[in-house]
């Protein structure tokens, strides 16, 4: 095995230039490290002035999401080994202005999470005496797989859609409209369907798919939002057919 | 009542891209290429003529074209968008796209009105 | 954008990086996407070349005929030959992606994708079977 690996990583500063350039580092080869190690050790001993964003390095957080080698996956989840002889390329998310070297600013995704309203919507609660809301197993296995989103972002970086049209609601955000759409205890649909049939919504999706091969957790999004075009296309059918009996 | 249209425009894409994918292989294989290269006899004008009389043919051939036509123009659509980036022509292209669909699905209607 | 770099402490300039003309070309996937989205191109000229069939039909014995003859032309069995790939690359990425879109839940449990996809695909062969037939019969 080689003692040593090299990294390619984008540096951005600012106050020094107008646009990002690439620095080469030489990292010790480990079995049993990933990128995120490997930009430690950058930071720790090479360079201190290196900044990205990290924090469990186990793949439940969504910080260290970032561009390897042109794919945009959880740096604490790639490891050196997959990416040997290297050199191995290190570039922030796209599609999101980068603040500095790899870190990316986020407030448009968090804009975008908290308009489709992300919490169980109730019309009346239940007082605390009735004890708590009840879901069969096939109920929970409804909207399981949407609710493993950590947020991490990949999914926006791999849709060339939000690329194109920075107003696209993205991925995830549709994702997470659906886990309480699919909810048994959330009442909220209809809410959520004004808000996602506007036009920057799930129309805008044309089923490139990037998303549901880059997300570390499985979500599909691709597939809730091909599912919640088909909910709001029929949606749009009864409310044209059948005016009262929509609600 | 609806706000927006393109819920619609979707679901005749869905229609189409399906009468698309069942049948277009099929029909492309026999009439573009079966026939023009002899694999099997060119039909007489008299027998097609029988095939597309009958009123469930005739049916199946406005869905054949119309459908698939309103999948083109909704596909081509957000093609132009994201492949060529001219959001700034968006009403030409919508006239474009749909209307030429519509076009085609008026032509349709009528001749299968009106083949005796 | 200048080619100054300006930086002010309590907002650092952000770089936006445009999105190039030539986005779908920097891998298979995204240029598999534009390929799958160009099949509807052909999908509507074979749709045309339909709708210029019936039109013909309607004309007469010899527009018909000329038709046909128009069809037997090395252009146009180019162009049928392209469409055939194109429509049945249409076909195989729409029943692939069939499942994605159409959740079918039978008592509680989800359908699997491989029956959903499988239906497709029987569907097609049956529906292409009986359109060959039909239009085969007597020739």
């Amino acid at each position: 095995m080689q003692p040593a690996v090299t990294l390619k990583v984008t540096r951005y500063r600012p106050e020094q230039e107008a646009e990002p350039t690439f620095a080469t580092y030489e990292v010790p080869f480990r079995e049993d490290w990933v990128v995120l190690d490997a930009l430690n050790y950058i930071k720790d001993t090479l360079d201190g002035s290196l900044s990205f964003r990290w924090s469990c390095r186990m793949g439940v957080c969504g910080s260290c999401g970032m561009k390897v080698n042109g794919s945009p996956k959880l740096t604490c989840a790639s490891f050196l080994s997959d990416a040997l002889p290297g050199p191995i390329r290190v570039e922030p998310l796209d599609y999101f202005p980068v603040v500095r070297d790899l870190v990316v600013d986020m407030s448009d995704f968090m804009r975008k999470l908290k308009k489709v309203k992300p919490w169980i919507i109730r019309h009346d609660e239940r007082p605390l005496a009735e004890g708590e809301y009840l879901q069969t197993p096939d109920q929970l296995d409804a909207y399981k797989q949407f609710s493993m989103c950590i947020n991490c972002m990949l999914c926006y970086s791999a849709c060339p859609i939000y690329g194109l049209e920075p107003s696209f609601i993205g991925p995830a955000a549709i994702a997470l409209a659906q886990r309480y759409n699919m909810d048994s205890r959330d009442e909220g649909a209809p809410e959520r369907l004004e808000i996602l049939s506007e036009h920057d919504g799930i129309w805008q999706c044309t089923f490139v798919g990037e998303c549901t091969k880059v997300c570390p957790k499985h979500v599909d999004p691709a597939g809730a939002i091909q599912q919640y075009k088909l909910t709001g296309a029929i949606h749009w059918l009864k409310s044209l057919l059948l005016p009262r009996g929509a609600r | 009542m609806p706000r927006s249209i393109t819920p619609f425009l979707w679901l005749l894409f869905s229609a189409g891209g399906t009468v698309a994918a069942l049948l277009f292989p099929i029909h492309v294989l026999l009439t573009g290429l079966a026939v023009p290269l002899g694999w099997v006899n060119a039909p007489s004008y008299e027998s097609v003529l029988g095939l597309v009389r009958n009123p469930v043919a005739r049916l199946y051939l406005f869905v054949f074209i119309s459908l698939p036509l309103f999948h083109w123009a909704h596909r081509f659509r957000y093609t132009l968008y994201d492949g060529l980036q001219v959001k700034h022509l968006t009403a030409l292209i919508v006239v474009f796209c749909y209307g030429t669909a519509l076009a085609g699905t008026v032509m349709a209607a009528y001749l299968l009105w009106t083949i005796p | 954008m200048s080619a100054e770099a300006r930086y002010t402490p309590y907002h650092p300039r952000w770089y936006r990086r445009r999105v190039s003309v030539w986005w779908w070309l920097q891998n298979r996937a995204y240029a598999g996407f534009v390929l799958r989205e160009l099949t509807s191109v052909f999908v509507a000229f074979f749709a045309g070349v339909t709708l210029w069939q019936l039109w013909a039909l309607a004309q007469g014995p010899d527009a018909h005929a000329r038709f046909l003859a128009c069809l037997g032309t090395p252009l146009f069995v180019a162009l049928h030959a392209v469409a055939f790939l194109f429509v049945l690359f249409h076909s195989i990425t729409w029943f692939n992606l069939a499942p994605t879109a159409l959740v079918v839940r039978l008592s509680g449990q989800r359908v699997p994708d491989w029956v959903i996809v499988g239906l497709n695909y029987a569907a097609c062969v049956v529906l292409s079977g009986a359109v060959a037939w039909i239009m085969l019969r007597g020739r």
